[in-house]
């Protein structure tokens, strides 16, 4: 199997369904993805919340949250059942262990620099260095 | 309704001073990026709270000539707001 990836993965349902529906459909994404080899990390349902904008002339839906880890493969697979299904009105999908990776890059760069910043030592250091070098020349 | 950004006030400019208030061109001081301050190296999508700061009443992403963000920051901040846009949680364009 290839590397493994960590997915978002946010769905808005039909504001219009009960709670334990919500849980249901929920359950049965879940079951979808462990049944493909991948993993749920988290879940957080988010509630019902007023839409921006639209969406099949609704005006606000129950959003639901989770946080995927797998190979992609389950991910296409829940994406195709989520297209059919009435209930979810919209789905979004985000890759973060790249962008995760990055800010972590960012936080390392950032505590090197932090680290050099203080004493400057090495560039102070130098500076002398040089000042001596000067000094014997003359 | 017209955008004119530069003559609303969105809160985190106003600690600025302006040097010459009315000019044929304000001098302002240089704007810092929040994002920067307070090292903030990934800008969640669903923070919609924070979102909204950047995003006027029209539903546009604020330009970093207003907003003092910097460069790495507003590319980080514009993927974050597209995001939220397309799951109704910010708006494409209001009214």
């Amino acid at each position: 199997m290839a590397e493994k990836r960590t997915y978002e993965m946010i769905f808005i349902v039909d504001p219009e369904t009960g709670d334990e529906d919500v849980m249901k459909l929920s359950d049965s994404v879940q079951k979808i993805i462990t049944g493909q080899g991948g993993s749920i990390t988290k879940t957080e349902m988010m509630g019902k919340r007023q839409l921006a904008y639209e969406i099949n002339h609704k005006k606000d839906g129950t959003y639901v949250l989770l946080e995927v880890e797998g190979s992609g493969a389950e991910i296409a697979e829940v994406e195709r059942r989520m297209r059919v299904n009435d209930q979810i009105l919209r789905y979004m999908t985000v890759r973060v262990d790249e962008m995760r990776r990055r800010a972590d890059k960012l936080k390392d760069r950032r505590a090197r620099k932090a680290a050099k910043q203080p004493g400057s030592g090495k560039a102070k250091a130098a500076a002398v260095q040089t000042d001596a070098d000067e000094e014997s020349a003359a | 309704m017209s955008t004119n950004y530069e003559d609303r006030d969105f809160g985190f400019e106003r600690e600025y001073d302006r040097t010459m208030p009315r000019g044929p061109r304000r001098m302002q001081r240089r704007k810092i990026c929040r994002f920067c301050i307070e090292k903030v190296d990934l800008i969640d999508w669903k923070d919609v709270k924070l979102l909204t700061s950047y995003v006027p009443e029209r539903g546009k992403i604020l330009p970093r000539r207003i907003s003092g963000v910097c460069a790495t920051h507003q590319r980080m901040l514009a993927e974050a707001i597209k995001r939220a846009r397309n799951i109704a949680l910010l708006p494409y364009a209001a009214d």
